[in-house]
């Protein structure tokens, strides 16, 4: 029998570790996705970008001339701009990390049936969610870059440190579409999948993008402390106002749990749902 | 060499019984078919060798490998075509092949060279640029095929290939599946249309509620489970089932549908004639050749002309 081009690539792959869930392959996933894109609505990846930049002005400026400056947590004092332009960041990182690891793959996964069809080729359930996420990082990173385009000129980010904060949103966007993939493949229906964006807001407006958490009681600032968002704002304005201390690890290592936790998860369900 | 190789092959879905412990193995270049009325369990062994769906015990091989434990180098091998299409809506018709072939691993400029190649297959070399949203029913289950080409499978699996084709593209499809045969591809189908498992099937089997009920080439079957010929009679709706003590005795066997019967036999000329001479005048009389159809009647007491 003549061995195909498919065959020999895919047993190139198959004493690796893992070999059953995962070909090497996820850039096949994020090819399909930028092929999608060039034909596909661009209204939601426009609003993304926009939509910090629209607080950025209004909070910033607006609500900023009324509050006047803000002592950070090292005792340096900034512009409230300066103060909620990182919190943004962080919260667009997320917001474009969310979009297309919750609604975008719900759809994929019970709508469309696309992922029946990609499993169904020698890929395996990893590559789908390490791809999928990709994806997510990639419209993380855009988002992150076009943000401190505008914020950077505006004298906005003060700390050369601040280029980090553009790495730091890749990871904070790889977190949350890590575990918003997870969340996702659990839910079965619309109703589950709004509850993902009715407990996004509270987490965006409490995480401390808009006022430092000083302004809570402990208890409170104890269970924002836990949330996601929280970290991420802290790493990405600790960088970006050069405040650089071991915290900061501490920050990344949430993510690096997230993101760990997640792939777990998603890969696991995944294989659940395709292998019954 | 045995390519497919299933032995005591049962699925559950939680208590439910699906596929009940069959056994059959499929050679190379063969082309094998899985009939069955509706919940047979055809589409859950299909998923199962397609390495897509996790058996609840028994043995699997597909050459000589286990699709739970290597279930990307098998898939490898395999061109699916599911019952329900499951196309990239949001791609044109080139993007969707392209995508899958790049799903496989091949390179982008094989791919591309293949396009217009497996598009003329599907008859769709005008819809290149069009998504798949946009095409008809018969339209994305030629697209579904060919996309399972794009890999050069060895074995292509079609679940109910044809449901959803015009007769013009159906005969295309065969012709075009028996030339794939030709060349060695090794076709596992399941249908509902007798005609096309007679033409397309070298050895198929009959499955009813998860079980094996006969396995066999078209003509063995027909001659293991029918007569040579059918005597099809109709008496009107009504009187149909009045008629079947009268004529039982003069048939090797009878069956009874809503709007006609059938009276099996060696030589329909022949009974007719009998049935005449005992002075029964049906309104209308058929004689044809057993087929399928009749075997499957007659295995599962079902009849599957849709
Ligand atoms: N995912 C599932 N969960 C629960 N039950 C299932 C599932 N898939 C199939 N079944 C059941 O298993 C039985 C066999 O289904 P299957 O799809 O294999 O039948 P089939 O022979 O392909 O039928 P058809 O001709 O209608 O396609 C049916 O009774 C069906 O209800
Ligand atoms: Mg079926």
């Amino acid at each position: 029998m003549l061995i195909s081009a498919a065959v020999s690539i895919a047993e190139r792959q198959a004493n690796r570790m893992g070999a059953k869930h995962y070909a090497g392959r996820s850039h096949v996933i994020l090819e399909r996705s930028l092929v999608a894109l060039k034909s596909s609505n661009w209204f939601p990846v426009v609003s993304g970008f926009l939509e910090p930049l629209l607080y950025l002005f209004s909070f910033g400026y607006g609500v900023g001339t009324l509050i006047g400056d803000i002592q950070v947590s090292n005792g340096q004092v900034v512009s409230y701009a300066m103060f909620i332009a990182p919190g943004l960041l962080a919260t667009s990182a997320m917001n474009g990390a969310i979009y297309d690891s919750t609604w975008n793959v719900y759809f994929k996964l019970h709508e469309g049936k696309i992922y029946h069809g990609m499993l169904a080729t020698s890929l395996g359930p990893l590559d789908v969610a390490l791809g999928e996420i990709l994806t997510a990082l990639i419209r993380g990173f855009a988002y992150a870059v076009g943000f401190m385009a505008v914020a950077t000129p505006m004298g906005l980010i003060p700390s050369w440190w601040g280029v980090l904060a553009i790495p730091a949103a890749v990871l904070i966007a790889f977190g949350f579409a890590s575990i918003g993939m997870a969340i996702t493949s659990y839910f079965k229906s619309y109703q589950q999948m709004g509850l993902i964006n009715i407990s996004l807001l509270p987490i965006f407006l409490f995480s401390g993008s808009f006022y430092p958490l000083s302004v809570f009681p402990d208890w409170a600032q104890i269970i924002i402390k836990t949330l996601p968002l929280w970290h991420a704002i802290e790493l990405i304005r600790n960088l970006s106002l050069g405040i650089i201390n071991f915290s900061l690890l501490g920050h990344i290592a949430y993510f690096l749990v997230m993101i760990v936790v997640g792939l777990f998860f998603t890969t696991r369900r995944l294989n659940a749902l395709f292998m019954r | 060499m045995d390519l497919i190789v299933v032995k005591n092959l049962v699925k559950q879905f939680g208590d439910f019984t699906a596929v009940n412990g069959i056994n059959f193995s499929v050679k190379q270049g063969e082309s094998f078919g899985l009939l069955g009325p509706n919940g047979a369990g055809k589409s859950s062994t299909m998923r199962i060798i397609g390495a897509t769906s996790q058996r609840t015990s028994g043995e699997v091989l597909i050459l000589g490998k286990d699709p739970e434990q290597a279930g990307p180098q098998i898939r490898a091998h395999l061109g699916v075509v599911p019952q329900q299409d499951n196309l990239d809506e949001e791609l044109t018709c080139a993007e969707n092949l392209y995508i899958y072939g790049r799903y496989f691993g091949l390179p982008k400029i094989t791919v591309k060279n293949k396009l217009d190649e497996l598009l003329e297959f599907a008859q769709l070399l005008d819809k290149k640029n069009s998504k798949v949203k946009s095409l008809s029913g018969g339209m994305k289950r030629r697209l579904t095929i060919a996309r399972a080409l794009v890999s050069d499978p060895d074995i292509l699996m079609l679940d109910e290939p044809t449901t959803g084709l015009d007769p013009q593209a159906r005969h295309i499809l065969w012709d075009r599946l028996f030339r794939l045969k030709e060349k060695g591809v090794t076709l596992l189908i399941t249908t509902h249309h007798m005609d096309e498992a007679e033409q397309l099937c070298d050895r198929l089997m009959v499955m009813d509620k998860g079980e094996i009920m006969a396995e066999g080439s078209p003509t063995e079957l027909i001659k293991k489970y029918s007569t040579k010929e059918v005597l099809e009679v109709r008496f009107g709706s009504d009187r149909n089932s009045q008629m079947v003590e009268q004529l039982q005795s003069f048939a090797d066997r009878l069956e009874e549908l809503p709007d006609r019967l059938l009276l099996y036999t060696e030589s329909g000329e022949d009974l007719l004639a009998k049935i005449v001479a005992a002075n029964i005048h049906p309104n209308t009389s058929l004689v044809r050749r057993s087929s399928l159809e009749d075997v499957f009647l007659r295995l599962t007491g079902r009849s599957l002309i849709e």
